[in-house]
């Protein structure tokens, strides 16, 4: 690819304003014994030719259709208005850094702080971050708020319900590894509330709940809160944002953060990257949160306009004592989230809830009434919202092997790695994209699967 | 850029374009029977805006506008390397049977992203000089905590625990710090000497038995190559230490030479910078970590590995390095920046990265050179992709910040301004090897003439920018007086 525009007589020109002959000799400070290895990489091809490989390399992939998956767990299909992706493919946005020189980033900004205003709202919060890279990543990130607004008082534990995501609660136990003082507890069996909040002593920094959980149940979230801060300890919130156009918010039952994977907010699952890390907090905490801010001001005539605020938490100014590293972070799935949730609005998003909710059980019902499968069997008393456990009359991996090969669908998250109590069960999803038809098509594949031994 | 000049009135904001009962999209009515909502569940109202498609559309479009990015025009925003994303990356991440699958699907059904991701992780190794990669950070600096809780596990796991510090030079990026102590180390900084070198002998001064290792950018922040890196390397092994690179600058060295070859055990790459994945105005890049084979069990996992033991068409699997630090991110990080670098790759091989950087280079030291007289440059040394050199204009009054402005006007993206730390009002400037010598020359003649204005009209550059959709914002109003979310009400909210 013509990468590098400069024709030879430029280059010539070039070099001899520099006072050299050859590009070679811009290098001389480079140790010779390493300068100019020979890399094994394929060798260079044209637009044509990687347009042609990547394709190749693509149809390697089980060829999805998205209404034929069943899969959640923490990334879902969902249906990605037109206008989403039009915004995304604005140059002016996507090929922009993070915006430093306000002047020329009011546009980023503007949405940054439009999507933070839509998030509060959301999530009935006061303050809502520019992102984060996914959704275990903004929960570390507020499992750290915690621990450090409990240092002064030593609390240094943090209790986790077992219905939280398994990922999300490996990758604060990862950001932990370098704070040798904090522990990650509760979360070794059971997902019982009751058990969980009466471990909450003087040394507990946060509760951290799932609502819908892990198996898309919605929590006993009342008097939850006052618990937690009864003892002096936050309680944070993972949630998921499209049971908000329905569904009580973290705020309203008393959350001192919340955070969520913004994937289902007009992102493409794209194997499980990039996504969108949502963080909310009360703005007593503004000042510990990590990330970005987008806030309001005027210039100098007065004129309003958007900077990032509060800079002085962040690495490039506090450096070592900064609230967090981050840098780059998901402005762009911001952008994708923000213009997904101005498109549906109040009552598109409404309608997607409803519908998940409507689909999902009708599929829990049909699958409840096959022989030899149960719904929802480990706590059957919890309402769901879109997704629901299947206890199966065979291991998961084969059902799900044989729904791929005999009726092209993709089947639900086999629970028993993570939970080798639910050994045997699948997690599946059902969205707004599955239609009576397509779910119809997997109740039947899935009682002729389960009839073979 | 919008140059509707200093009356642009301001873009209202979703909340006040709402009106109560529009919408911009049509849902399908329920094909099923009807479940009965958990009272005690749901909420009141959740209070988004409303809006009709076509206003949703124009407000992006005239938001999108007043933004600058790469496609808009020169954008020299030193150690952020803003080169051309190249658009078929953008197409190729797109393609439905890459962007539509799972991350949870059956392995068997997503070969061809295992392949993508194995090619991808030899080819970073192999141009780093790296013993093993992990594609799971998300960004740069998500990439340099992931190197040090490694750096931190390979000690504890010698049963070393009296390693706490971490070196850095004082012209580092200020996320090598941060990580540091979000890692739980404690970040030592170690001066420059005169030549923009990291100071050999407080490096010797600094290393001991408490030394977990140094965090070195090479080139370093100035654009400088670290002429003794072989010295310091070897200091900071001597005394037991391992060696981080900040991949920050790797648009230098892509090709012309491996971190991993002059000692480094692990560095991150910037996908959205040496590899030309796009910014996203702030993210989502992607920040792999290579590492040396002292590393390489405690890589994050799963990483993806070739299943050996079969005939014909290789199989992959995911594997978990024996001693890993476990996951820094959930799946497998941000895959649709996998797709753009590995296009990027294909399309320039080996030779392709070593022209790239070799133009990278020139493009620095030609700007270096022909803006040498007017800015001074401090360390002014053959320079790699980037220089610095001073904004300030003598007894004029007028800053590097004045300057960056002014730049704006002349529709150029301004230099990283006040950064490193150790030059006294500093313009950091990386033209990348994508910028045509027409465009570089046009720089300079707008340096140049907005140097001649801070001595004439010192004013008209001080009050600089005059053409933008906005002029100089007040910063300390917006930290004072804090406004982080709308306070319209969405009509009948």
């Amino acid at each position: 690819m013509p990468y590098v525009p400069h024709t030879e007589a430029e280059r010539a020109e070039m070099l001899a304003c520099i006072g050299v002959k050859r590009p070679a000799e811009l290098f001389t400070d480079v140790p010779a014994k390493v300068r100019l290895p020979k890399l094994d990489l394929p060798p260079p091809c044209s637009e044509i030719e990687i347009e042609r490989e990547m394709r190749t390399l693509a149809a390697r992939n089980f060829a999805l259709d998205p209404s034929a998956s069943f899969l959640g767990a923490g990334a879902y299909h969902h249906y990605r208005p037109a206008t989403v992706d039009y915004v995304l493919q604005r140059g002016e946005f996507y090929t922009a850094y993070t915006p430093y020189q306000p002047e020329v980033s009011q546009g980023v900004l503007q949405a940054l702080f439009e999507y933070q205003s839509m998030i509060c709202r959301l999530l009935a919060l006061e303050v809502s971050n520019a992102s984060h890279y996914d959704g275990a990543t903004a929960l570390a990130e507020a499992v750290l708020l915690a621990l450090n607004l409990g240092r002064d008082s030593n609390r240094s534990k943090i209790l986790f319900s077992s219905a939280v995501h398994p990922q999300y609660r490996a990758v604060v136990r990862t950001y932990l590894r370098g704070m040798s003082s904090a522990t990650v507890t509760g979360d070794e069996d059971g997902d019982d509330l009751d058990r969980l909040t009466s471990q909450i002593d003087g040394s507990t920094a946060a509760l951290v709940i799932q609502s819908p959980n892990f198996f898309g149940q919605f929590e006993a979230v009342d008097g939850l809160a006052e618990r937690a801060h009864t003892a002096g300890a936050l309680l944070i919130v993972v949630t998921d944002p499209i049971a908000l156009g329905r569904f009580r918010p973290p705020g309203a039952y008393g959350a001192d953060i919340a955070v969520a994977e913004g994937q289902c907010l007009g992102i493409p699952p794209s194997f499980g990257g990039p996504h969108l890390g949502i963080f909310a907090t009360r703005m007593a905490h503004v000042r510990r949160i990590s990330g970005h801010l987008a806030g309001e001001t005027a210039d100098v005539d007065g004129r309003r306009g958007y900077v990032l605020t509060l800079a002085t938490r962040e690495q490039h100014i506090r450096r070592a004592k900064a609230t967090s590293n981050i840098c780059t972070n998901s402005t762009a799935c911001a952008l994708a989230a923000a213009a997904y949730l101005a498109t549906l609005g109040k009552r598109g998003l409404r309608e997607v809830a409803e519908l998940c909710f409507q689909k999902s059980h009708y599929a829990a019902a049909q699958i409840a009434a096959l022989d030899g499968f149960a719904v929802n069997p480990q706590a059957p008393e919890k309402p769901f919202f879109k997704e629901f456990v299947v206890r199966l009359p065979r291991p998961a991996v084969d059902v799900n092997a044989a729904l791929r090969e005999e009726f092209g669908i993709i089947g639900g998250y086999d629970l028993g790695g993570d939970y080798p109590r639910l050994e045997q069960h699948m997690l599946i999803a059902v969205t707004e994209i599955h239609t009576r038809a397509a779910i119809d098509r997997l109740v039947a594949a899935l009682g002729q699967v389960a009839k073979r031994k | 850029m919008d140059k509707i000049g200093p009356k642009a009135a301001p873009i209202p904001t979703l909340y006040e374009l709402s009106v109560r009962g529009r919408s911009g999209l049509d849902l399908p009515a329920s094909d099923v029977p009807q479940a009965p909502l958990p009272a005690a569940e749901l909420n009141q109202d959740c209070d988004l805006p409303e809006l009709s498609q076509l206003d949703v559309v124009r407000h992006f479009l005239a938001l999108s506008q007043r933004n600058f990015g790469v496609d808009t025009g020169f954008y020299p925003l030193g150690s952020c390397t803003m080169k051309y994303n190249p658009k078929i990356n953008e197409q190729l991440a797109r393609l439905p049977a890459l962007a539509e699958t799972h991350p949870l699907q059956d392995l068997d059904s997503v070969q061809g992203n295992l392949a993508l991701m194995h090619a991808l992780q030899q080819w970073l190794a192999e141009i780093g000089g790296f013993a093993g990669v992990s594609l799971q950070p998300a960004a740069g600096a998500h990439g340099e905590f992931t190197g040090l809780l490694m750096m931190r596990a390979y000690h504890q796991d010698r049963g070393d625990s009296r390693r706490t510090r971490i070196l850095i030079p004082d012209s580092a990026h200020g996320t090598n710090p941060a990580s540091c102590t979000m890692a739980g180390f404690t970040a030592v900084e170690i001066r420059s000497d005169a030549r923009g070198n990291i100071d050999l002998d407080a490096v010797r001064a600094a290393c001991d038995a408490s030394v977990a290792g140094i965090m070195m950018t090479n080139p370093n922040t100035l654009g400088l190559f670290e002429e003794q890196i072989d010295e310091v390397v070897r200091l900071v092994r001597d005394c037991g230490g391992l060696v981080y690179g900040d991949g920050a600058n790797m648009n230098a060295l892509a090709g012309i030479a491996r971190p991993g070859d002059l000692g480094f055990d692990v560095m991150h790459f910037n996908l959205h910078k040496t590899f030309s994945t796009p910014h996203g105005g702030g993210g989502p890049g992607a920040g792999p970590v290579g590492v040396s084979q002292r590393l390489i069990d405690f890589l994050p996992a799963p990483v993806v590995a070739m299943d050996s033991g079969r005939a014909g068409e290789p199989r992959y699997v995911l594997a978990s390095p024996k001693k890993s630090i476990g996951r820094v991110s959930t799946f497998f990080g941000n895959f649709g920046m996998f797709v753009r670098a590995y296009a990027y790759l294909r399309l320039h091989g080996g030779e392709g990265l070593r022209a790239n950087s070799e133009h990278a280079v020139l493009n620095a030291n030609y700007l270096r050179v022909k803006l040498r007289n007017t800015f001074p440059v401090p360390f002014d040394r053959m320079c790699m992709h980037e220089f610095v050199c001073q904004g300030a204009v003598e007894a004029t009054g007028v800053r590097a910040l004045d300057i960056s402005k002014r730049l704006l006007d002349y529709g150029f993206h301004p230099p990283t301004n006040y950064f490193p730390l150790i030059v006294p009002e500093a313009l950091m400037i990386e033209p990348t090897e994508t910028e045509s010598k027409p465009t570089l020359d046009a720089f300079v003649t707008a340096m140049q003439a907005i140097a001649a204005e801070a001595a004439s009209d010192p004013d008209l550059v001080k009050s600089a920018p005059h053409k933008t959709p906005v002029r100089r914002l007040d910063e300390v109003r917006a930290a004072r007086q804090l406004v982080l979310c709308d306070r319209a009400k969405a009509a009948g909210g």
